[in-house]
């Protein structure tokens, strides 16, 4: 470790101005206890500002609290993962804080028979058992899509009278509200049935690459594991086919010169618009229910409610079509290379047992891989897709019945907190009175919208306490990106310097404008030939990466979501550099070595 | 008849007219492996030569009188036989077709006239491996101009009856009627980086990466480790660079064709310094050393040069390719250590990970 060795304590890190009383947006176990300092203080925290690079309101905990503890529940009870129990996580001044837990030295080896039996199932009935998950997750989607809210009616309809049902609409409204969380919390569980398992199987073969070819770049081993045809390419695709077609059918004037609305109502006055037309509704289901966010935040847009989104993109390809460019994704090339790729490595070795290893282990990563690629859109994507579009339905009630102003309010309360909202509201319909919420709750967001702005205004530190010698965790190794080096170098940010080192995501070297983006609304800024430099990129941000040359991150490992993507689209990215996305402005001539990690900037803006 | 044939222009069944050392070159020319281009003076040329100067007989009777024994006698005899040869004028179409070739020559390495070349013998003899002959025969460097490359094949020709030729012919009875030499003209390489590919990791025999060493001049520098050269470890299935370690390189080994040597030369300023191969270039030489190991079928050890003479992306020069033996040996001696696999193998990267991903 270098001459600093250790990061600043949560407990010293104190709260921006305006902030004070942050931690009552957040449940008692998610944040800092002061009488646990001494145990707290024990243990080393790194920010996952690679998932969760914003502040969160409070409801928006929810989704980071169900997905930690689902990973965690996997390692801990499900697989018995010997040396790896969960992640500890707690939030603190609005951003989440990771901590993984080890396994005492001691239980490690009782735990190696039951991982074999436990782990061992799911890999020799994989493909059956991912056919079952696919089902099951559609049938949380279809119920979720089932569950609708509306405003409570004046009377008790008549129908129920007759059947004597005995109960009131408010009865349902709190049941649906407490079923769409449970079904949240279901499809987190799923979300990790298999990734843990896919990730072990990946490093596995990641590990057998580094021994036997040292030095091997990580995107080498990507390359040879990673599959063509992936769905959550899908959407993307979607859009170019809708491309293609509006100029098959001589539709390009409808789309370049109007908006999204004029351009669907315009389509319904020729034959040609209606074919277009049952295309573009045929590919939003499931396909646009697609964020350009990540999945967590209550603020993701998502396509299908957000129509100008896909729809601009659309617009974009098809200029690229009318100019002559190629807008397909290489799929032979990708493939024939990935070919090469693996022959090569493999005739690199010479044992034949040794060969046998590589053909072993790299049909297992391959069985598991494409699950580890595609389970973002499932969850991600299409079932928060689907659970903010209900919890924004059930925002909109609140508005209409006068407890908050904005559909976004309704999320600075806690998932419990609005079980107190809604039984405030049926309370107050049941009695014959006003609910109390539209006199009090107003207030309160306006309070807590405060302190998360003030939150907001202050980027999150990137570790707290003493860092271990090593870092051993392997899927914080994998998933995070997160290793000893990058630790130090974290350590040593404090220095400026016109070179930033990170990780070699995605090969080749430009030089050019930089573009700092530091939310998701803000891409459409980005122009033609731009760099993009942010704290992390999403892979949903698909379409932007058609205009840019290269890709810029802080934060993310080699198989993070942004560096897979950009290997796809062929752009040379740097990931895991720390603090791009402060040391480098917007305007700044950069030049991104993604061959080697390397990013200088060239002219200061 | 072919008096002459470039390498690349002969087809196999051509090759029994251009010697050992010119099939060899010329079955590589073939595999698109970029030795330094040239042509073979054929035996034909040889043989037209003999009998249009009514030399055949002439000569075959004087060896056969020859009394090895008598080193004096041999000797006498060996230099009236070499005088007979170079006395003799070349058919005038012979003398035409090789300097037309030497043109052409010339041309390809951008030049009009003067190219300088090296002049080899390469000798024939039925049953007999090239081997055999090998520094039997005479090689002429930094030969310029048409008036000296044709003295020079004249010279090659008579190589073939010095004193040691002769003796040897006789030990090994070979008769002198099979006897026939063909001369290699090939260009001399003006590198002006050179040094060595490994097409796999010395230290530790891994097969998926090249190693090069590299330094300003011939390879002579490298070779003889009179200079540290600049080392660059490469991925061999990605080509991308993995490690470059640029050193102070303090000489030079450069040609002084005035006086057809080699001088050393020192090295001043940032030259020393800088790299002294481009990324590019480097990309360039792992492609042609993945070209070579796949036309051997085995790993190699081989020595190249960049030659200024040449454009950009064209000047890779091969110089030797040897298979490489100690990393060979060893694979092929180990039976290899146990390789876990399966969930044994899941569990042990569970418990080992390895600690840092960058490496």
């Amino acid at each position: 470790m270098s001459s600093q060795s250790k990061f600043i304590s949560p407990y010293d890190h104190k709260a921006p101005e305006g902030a004070e009383g942050w931690q009552d947006l957040y449940p008692y176990y998610m944040v800092f206890q002061d009488n646990l300092k001494d145990t707290e203080e024990n243990k080393f925290f790194y920010c996952d500002s690679q998932h969760w690079p914003h502040v969160f309101k409070p409801f928006d905990a929810t989704a980071v609290e169900f997905a930690v503890k689902c990973l965690s529940q996997y390692n801990t009870r499900q697989w018995l993962i010997p040396p790896a129990n969960g992640i500890d996580f707690k939030f603190h001044n609005g951003y989440c804080y990771m901590s993984p837990v080890a396994v005492d030295p001691e239980l490690i080896a009782d735990r190696v028979p039951q991982f074999m039996e436990r782990a061992g199932f799911y890999f020799q009935n994989w493909d059956n058992l991912l056919d079952n998950w696919h089902k099951k997750v559609k049938g949380v989607i279809d119920e979720m899509e089932a569950i609708t809210f509306e405003e409570l009616p004046e009377v008790i309809d008549m129908q129920w009278v007759k059947d004597g049902i005995g109960l009131d609409p408010t009865y349902h409204m709190i049941h649906d509200y407490n079923k769409l969380i449970d079904l949240c919390y279901k499809v987190w569980m799923y979300h990790f049935e298999f990734l843990n398992l896919g990730y072990a199987a990946y490093l596995d073969f990641f590990g057998f690459c580094k021994e036997t070819f040292p030095g091997i770049p990580d995107l080498s081993i990507a390359k040879m594991v990673q599959g063509v045809e992936v769905d959550l390419f899908r959407p993307d695709e979607e859009l170019r086919k809708l491309a293609k077609l509006a100029v098959e059918k001589e539709l390009t004037d409808v789309v370049i010169n109007n908006d999204v609305n004029a351009a669907l109502s315009e389509m319904e006055n020729s034959e040609a618009g209606k074919v277009w037309l049952a295309a573009w509704k045929e590919a939003q289901d499931p396909w646009f229910n697609f964020t350009s966010g990540n999945g967590f935040y209550s603020s993701d847009k998502y396509w299908i409610e957000h129509l100008d989104i896909p729809f601009d993109y659309i617009k974009d390809y098809v200029k690229a079509l009318l100019e002559g460019k190629n807008i397909d994704r290489p799929v032979e090339e990708i493939a024939a290379e990935r070919e090469r790729i693996t022959e090569e490595y493999r005739d690199s070795i010479s044992s034949a047992e040794a060969q046998e290893a590589f053909d072993g282990k790299l049909g297992l990563a391959r069985v598991v891989f494409p699950y580890v690629e595609n389970h973002n859109f499932y969850i991600e994507h299409w079932s928060m897709g689907v659970f903010w579009r209900k919890m924004r339905e059930l925002s909109s009630v609140f508005v209409k019945a006068g407890f908050i102003e904005e559909i976004g309010d309704l999320f600075y309360f806690r998932r419990e907190e609005i079980l107190q909202l809604l039984f405030d509201y049926g309370r107050g319909w049941a009695m014959g009175v006003p609910a109390i919420g539209p006199d009090y709750i107003p207030n309160e967001v306006a309070r807590r919208k405060k302190i998360v702005d003030a939150l907001s205004s202050v980027a999150p530190k990137p570790a707290f306490n003493k860092p271990p010698e090593v870092i051993t965790e392997p899927f914080t190794l994998m998933l995070y990106g997160i290793t000893s080096e990058s630790v130090e170098s974290w350590l040593n940010s404090g220095e400026t310097s016109d070179k930033l080192k990170g990780m070699a995501a995605s090969p080749g070297t430009v030089e050019g404008l930089a573009r700092v983006i530091n939310s998701a609304d803000e891409l459409s800024t980005l122009q033609e030939g731009e760099i993009l430099v942010t704290r992390v990129t999403a892979p949903s941000w698909g379409p932007v990466f058609g205009k840019i040359k290269a890709t810029v991150t802080d934060i993310g490992g080699m198989m993070s979501h942004a560096a897979i993507v950009c290997r796809e689209y062929g752009l040379p990215a740097v990931t895991g550099t720390g603090s791009a996305s402060t040391s480098i402005k917007t305007g700044d001539k950069i030049r991104v070595d993604g061959s080697n990690g390397a990013v200088e900037i060239l002219e200061v803006a | 008849m072919n008096y002459t044939l470039f390498f690349k222009e002969a087809k196999p069944e051509e090759y029994e007219l251009l010697g050992g050392k010119g099939a060899s070159l010329a079955s590589m020319s073939a595999a698109d492996l970029p030795v330094p281009f040239g042509f073979c003076v054929t035996t034909h040329a040889f043989e037209a030569f003999m009998n249009e100067s009514g030399l055949t007989k002439a000569v075959v009777d004087k060896v056969n009188c020859i009394e090895c024994v008598d080193v004096d006698h041999l000797d006498a005899s060996s230099k009236e036989i070499r005088d007979l040869l170079m006395d003799k004028p070349f058919p005038k179409e012979i003398e035409e077709n090789i300097l037309a070739y030497y043109r052409e020559l010339c041309l390809m390495a951008g030049m009009e006239k003067d190219l300088p070349v090296a002049v080899r013998s390469s000798a024939t003899a039925e049953d007999l491996p090239d081997a055999s002959f090998a520094g039997q025969q005479d090689t002429y460097l930094w030969i310029v101009g048409e008036e000296e490359l044709l003295l020079n094949v004249k010279k090659c020709w008579a190589s073939l009856y010095t004193s040691r030729a002769i003796n040897y012919r006789k030990n090994q009875n070979i008769p002198e009627e099979e006897v026939l030499m063909s001369v290699v003209v090939q260009k001399m390489v003006n590198a002006r980086t050179a040094g060595v590919a490994m097409t796999l990791n010395p230290l530790n025999g891994d097969r998926s990466k090249i190693v090069i060493d590299a330094s300003w001049g011939l390879g002579e520098a490298v070779v003889s480790g009179e200079v540290t050269p600049d080392n660059f470890l490469i991925d061999k299935i990605m080509l991308n660079v993995l490690n470059a370690n640029i050193q102070n390189k303090h000489i030079e080994h450069v040609p002084d064709p005035a006086n057809k040597c080699v001088v050393t030369r020192e090295i001043t300023g940032e030259r020393a310094t800088e790299p002294s191969l481009t990324e590019d270039e480097v990309i360039a030489i792992c492609k042609m050393a993945k070209v070579i190991e796949k036309h051997y079928k085995c790993p190699q050890d081989i020595e190249w040069a960049l030659d200024a003479d040449l454009p950009e992306g064209e000047n890779f020069t091969l110089l030797q390719s040897r298979p490489e033996t100690v990393w060979s040996q060893k694979q092929a001696a180990s039976n290899g250590s146990t390789v876990k696999t399966g969930m044994d193998s899941i569990i042990n990267t569970l418990m080992n990970p390895i600690s840092s991903k960058k490496s």
